[in-house]
């Protein structure tokens, strides 16, 4: 047990969580934005794949991993912009249309990564980290949460802005009218469609976004089906968060340790298995939900398309 | 003097639905324009083609003499026209500040300091009082009605409309919007009121249009008004409404004066049901139906109406009191067990619960009896047979369909309201209860509706009509039970002063 | 009507086919020939049909429990770790069960148990959905997770075989297993699979039971109006659901695999719920979708040994399809809406 506490191992426990749960915590936050406005997003999935995929291949092509972020969030916006034709103008079933995309995506980068990759399986260089000055030299905490790459902070930033948006701002209120009573936001003379497009369209940016930092920082290299579930995850983060950004990232970050204990105690070299760790994160939200269930609220008119007028 | 607003031959049609056909209309600023109508006589449409909701098929609107397509709702507003829907068009979840900035540009902080100041200056001047952080969702429905005016008089709106405002408010607070409406014209609004209450047109209006089954059937202008007395205003109002009752004598047949007598085949004592989410509750309901009756409950809609009904049929469960059906108590049984007991439930939402749209007409007739024997054996289908019945069933009521296999999406209200017709009354009803059966229906299946439940009760059978036109229950019922805020203020005998004694029990002041 | 619905389902294929030819043409592979290389694998070799045909097994009997699901309007994505936990209790059982008893018996007392612990573990989405209304898309998505790592853990930990190096299950031998069919290599599950739907179909559209489902999956307030226990018949729609999903998984092990290897999850639930929605939630659309699934899996594992197109562009194949007749739906329904006005 002796090298289970050291500083070391802490530290690195730490980096390891903040690293899972950057991806989980954009995909959670964009699945937010979408489920807020009343559109559930069961294609954020297949986003953050898309995302994931292209932001490789821009990062790899390029050098650079700030293009791979941008290449990744524009692919996870045009995944979007296909369930914003079907699902939020023609008004088709979200759930059917959701899956569909999430399967096309998986299906589609295994294919082109098949064909350009499958031989060489190229890496990423490990990226650049920013030291934040000061607080990057305390023990334990500073390598474990100053020594990222500046995006992962700009990630935690994200969670303040979408705060100061939602509470803050007009566009804040048109995305929860969105969800909550479209019908009220359009007598208000305020676009629903328009509202609910950008909504998705940022959702879909977000998670694209995710899948390139999981891609590019958090794994190094593409491999078919590599978000195995992130996506999901953050429908559920989004779902127990209640319109709150700040849970998505509590959310976020008890996954991460969860999922990094497991790695850190393989290095640890402790026999704990794995499976069971990755039990916990589950096991506590369906506890949670047992215990407060009744209270989980979600916006009125999730899932449901609007349209003007009609009786 | 012109018109703000001017609609020239305008129609709209729905399938099924009546809506407006070919209406001119003048809306001036200064006044108080009531349109005045039964339900379905397309006021509601009006309103929506007027705040940019639905656009017109025919006809144009002309705003400013120039004719103008309101495409949207922020169209409708960007012209200076303010509506306050019938039903409440505030998020709920959002507080009422909130909900008065929504519609700014959006990448804006919400001027929250600015609103309230607006907001002091102006409901200072109309004498209403409203806290802004208080959340939508807890505010009376009165409250939320004069936060969605003042929604309306923030945008700088010329033209205010207001959609049946008074169904939900007291009468203090009705009066309290009367006084309101007066004060916004005499600051020059055009004030548009929707009603369909006589009484309130008269009392409040400059200048009162009659709707009827989408057509204008007559207006009278503000001088008429001035000079003429009350009732003479209402005769000549009620000839308009109803003027087909001369050359309809069925509508006119009153019910019988002589109530039957024998011992009651309903009872019903002191229920009771706790306030909960979007109503009042009920307070100790207590009334017997005899065989034969019919017994009217008259009331503004939403004051326990159709949680009663919910009670008596168990689709909701009471929280005390009881039932008795013939003598036998029925609040422990569940609904399958009240229906075989002759108790029926006809719902006023006929496609919302009342049928599964995309379901056969044959699946639908027996809707309420899946599983029971012959038309299920052990549980299994036998559907020879119930597409006979089903064909029979539809032959019987005259409900017009293609086949038995049409979705019952498909039919008009009228021919669905055959159909759940059809279905409560077969095999053994005793007690029917009809919760606002002509309700959205045109002239000829109103009429028909009328008669199917005239010749029931004539049949012996009992029956409980909650209707929220008055003019329905005084033509069919003997005994006209007024409810108000989930009780019930009085039974009153259908009789020459039954309308006025109901009326003031409706908005419950003491008979 | 009928053609119409068969039009409104070719129609579609036969667009996606021509778009996920031009993926392949994108990616330099001739469609034409990968087509008729998957169609000629997986339905005209004997050896491919056999494959289909034992590949449909588990497939018909996820397809069944979604029907059920899918029609009483409850979204149970959670097909995947029922599956697992049903495989998992089969493979402990069977082996154990072979000593005790007679195979025939020790079988189907393995496929009574992987039912019911496959339900068991629905109990807790459809008690929260039934009493505290909470969605059950994410109770069961959680559930599916937490399965998934519980299967792990029961055959790493609990019923792993201790003389093998790798971690899985103790084996049922080959003479234990399902028999195969005639001589053949096709298990027999696959007719238990056909039955399994079949039934389903028919209890769904024969009978009171499934006309209430029916019922509380197009308009829920009309089955409260009509006084169907809603909460009861969700927690069968559940139970039987997930038990169908269990019993597939059992229904593989038991005829096809012997044992289950940590960290195997084919995740037949996710590919299967398209499927379900081609086929339109009918059984005998479900078991032609199934094969027509089937015979695109085992060619296209084929063609990728053979071709270098890897099986994930059935993924693709069935992703497209999917959203192309969502697509065509509507339009129909458009046309429809616009003859009637």
């Amino acid at each position: 047990m002796s090298g289970l506490f050291t500083e070391v191992f802490l530290s690195a426990l730490l980096f390891g969580a903040i690293t899972a749960a950057v991806p989980l915590l954009l995909a959670g936050l964009g699945e937010q934005i979408s489920e807020k406005a009343g559109v559930l997003n069961i294609g954020i999935e297949g986003m953050m794949i898309a995302g994931a995929y292209v932001g490789f291949l821009g990062a790899y092509l390029s050098g650079s991993l700030w293009l791979g972020f941008l290449t990744g969030g524009l692919t996870g916006c045009a995944v979007a912009a296909v369930m914003v034709l079907l699902c939020v103008r023609l008004g088709l079933n979200q759930i059917v249309i959701g899956i569909g995309l999430t399967l096309g995506c998986e299906g589609l980068t295994a294919l082109a990564h098949h064909f350009q990759f499958s031989r060489t399986y190229p890496r990423l260089d490990a990226a650049d980290v920013t030291l934040i000055p000061g607080l990057s030299a305390i023990p334990i905490l500073g390598p474990g949460l100053f020594k990222h790459h500046l995006i992962v902070y700009l990630a935690g930033a994200l969670v303040i802005v979408m705060s100061l948006i939602y509470r803050h701002t007009q566009l804040g209120l048109n995305l929860q009218a969105a969800g909550d009573k479209p019908a009220a936001l359009d007598v208000a003379g305020v676009d629903v469609i328009r509202t609910r497009t950008i909504a998705v369209l940022a959702a879909g940016g977000l998670a694209g976004t995710g899948g390139a930092y999981l891609a590019n920082i958090g794994a190094g290299l593409f491999v078919p089906f590599i978000t195995n579930g992130a996506g999901f995850l953050g429908i559920v983060l989004a779902m127990l968060a209640r319109g709150r950004p700040i849970w998505v990232l509590a959310g976020a970050v008890l996954f991460g340790v969860c999922l990094s204990l497991t790695t850190a105690m393989q290095v640890a070299g402790l026999n704990v298995p794995t499976d069971i760790i990755n039990m916990l994160p589950f096991a506590s939200v369906m506890l949670m939900l047992v215990l407060f269930g009744r209270r989980a609220s979600l916006p009125a008119a999730l899932g449901l398309p609007y349209q003007r007028g009609a009786r | 003097m012109a018109g703000i607003i001017v609609l020239e031959d305008v129609s709209k049609r729905f399938p099924g639905v009546a809506a407006n056909d070919h209406v001119d209309l003048s809306i001036r600023p200064g006044e108080v324009h009531v349109l005045l109508g039964e339900n379905g006589a397309g006021k509601s449409t009006l309103i929506d083609m007027l705040s940019g909701v639905q656009q017109p098929d025919g006809g144009r609107i002309l705003i400013d003499g120039k004719a103008t397509l309101i495409a949207s709702p922020k169209q409708a507003l960007a012209l200076g026209i303010g509506t306050v829907f019938q039903h409440s068009m505030l998020v709920p979840t959002l507080t009422v500040a909130e909900n008065l900035l929504l519609g700014a540009p959006w990448w804006q902080r919400p001027r929250k300091a600015e609103l309230k100041a607006r907001l002091a200056a102006i409901s200072q001047g109309l004498g209403i009082k409203i806290d802004s952080e208080a959340r939508a969702a807890d505010l009376s429905l009165g409250e939320q009605q004069q936060v969605e005016i003042l929604r309306a008089l923030l945008r700088k709106s010329r033209v205010l409309i207001l959609d049946e405002s008074t169904s939900m408010l007291t009468p203090k607070g009705i009066e309290e919007l009367g006084a309101l409406m007066r004060k916004l014209a005499d600051q020059g609004l055009a004030v548009i009121f929707i009603t369909h209450k006589l009484k309130e047109a008269v009392a409040f209006g400059d200048r009162i249009t009659v709707l009827k089954l989408g057509r204008k059937v007559g207006e009278i202008t503000s001088d008429a008004l001035r000079s003429r007395s009350e009732q003479a205003i209402i005769a000549e109002i009620v000839e308009m409404m109803f003027g087909r009752r001369s050359s309809d004598p069925d509508s006119l047949r009153r019910a019988a004066r002589s109530l039957p007598m024998g011992t009651p085949l309903l009872e019903v004592r002191g229920i009771a049901l706790p306030v909960g989410s979007g109503h009042h509750g009920l307070k100790s309901i207590s009334f017997e139906v005899r065989p034969g009756e019919i017994l009217g409950i008259a009331g503004i809609d939403g004051n326990g109406q159709k949680q009663l009904a919910e009670v008596l049929a168990g689709q909701r469960k009471a929280a005390g009191g009881s039932i008795r059906l013939g003598g036998i108590e029925l609040t422990s049984l569940s609904q399958g067990e009240r229906r075989a007991l002759g108790l029926r439930y006809l719902t006023d939402d006929r496609l919302g619960e009342g049928t599964v749209g995309a379901f056969p007409v044959a699946t639908n007739f027996f809707l309420k009896i899946i599983g029971s024997e012959p038309l299920w054996k052990h549980g299994i289908e036998q559907r020879g047979l119930i597409e006979t019945r089903a064909a029979a069933l539809v032959q019987q009521y005259d409900v017009r369909t293609p086949s038995v296999h049409t979705p019952v999406g498909r039919l008009s209200g009228g021919n669905i309201q055959k159909l759940i017709i059809a279905r409560e009354l077969a095999d053994g009803a005793r007690v029917v209860i009809f919760n606002k059966p002509t309700h959205g229906l045109d002239l000829a299946n109103t009429l028909a509706t009328r008669d199917r439940i005239r010749s029931i009760a004539e049949q012996g059978l009992a029956v409980v009509l909650i209707s929220t036109d008055l003019e329905e229950l005084l033509a069919l019922a003997g005994r006209i039970a007024v409810m108000s805020g989930g009780a019930i203020t009085g039974i009153v005998d259908n009789g020459e002063a039954a309308y006025n004694t109901i009326g003031r029990l409706m908005i419950g002041l003491a008979a | 009507m009928i053609l119409e619905r068969i039009g409104l389902t070719l129609g579609p294929i036969a667009v996606a086919l021509v778009i996920a030819g031009i993926i392949l043409i994108a990616a330099g592979v001739d469609p034409l020939a990968y087509y008729a290389y998957v169609v000629q694998r997986g339905l005209f070799s004997w050896i491919g049909l056999q494959q289909t045909l034992t590949r449909m097994a588990p497939l018909l009997f996820v397809a069944a429990g979604l029907i059920i699901a899918f029609r009483a309007g409850m979204w149970n994505l959670g097909t995947d770790g029922q599956f697992l936990l049903g495989a998992v209790t089969a493979a402990a059982a069977a082996p154990f069960l072979v000593e005790l008893i007679p195979v025939w018996l020790a079988v189907l007392a393995s496929m009574v148990l992987a039912t019911l612990v496959a339900a068991a573990w629905s109990l807790l989405p459809a008690l929260l959905r039934a009493y505290q209304g909470v969605n059950e898309i994410i109770t069961t998505l959680m559930m599916t997770f937490l399965g998934t790592s519980f299967a792990n853990v029961l055959v790493k930990l609990v019923f792993l075989d201790p003389a093998t190096t790798v971690p899985q299950t103790r084996t049922l031998s080959v003479e234990n297993r399902l028999p195969r069919l005639f001589g053949t290599t096709i298990t027999s599950g696959l007719l238990f699979g056909l039955v399994a739907v079949v039934i389903v179909h028919l209890i769904m559209t024969r009978t009171a039971f499934g006309l209430k489902l029916r019922v509380t999956g197009a308009n829920p307030r009309a089955a409260l109006h009509a006084g169907l226990s809603v909460p009861s018949l969700t927690l069968a729609v559940f139970a039987l659901s997930a038990g169908l999903a269990g019993l597939a998984g059992a229904i593989d092990i038991l005829g096809v695999y012997g044992n289950v290897r940590a960290d195997w999850n084919p995740a037949y639930g996710m590919a299967v719920i398209p499927v379900v929605f081609l086929a339109r939630m009918n059984g005998y659309a479900a078991i032609a979708f199934v094969f027509l699934f089937s015979v695109l899996s085992i060619g296209g594992e084929s063609a990728a040994r053979r071709l270098g197109v890897p099986q994930d562009f059935t993924l693709v194949f069935v992703a497209v399809t999917l959203i192309v007749l969502a697509l065509a739906e509507y339009i129909a329904q458009r046309l429809t809406a616009a003859r009637e006005a």
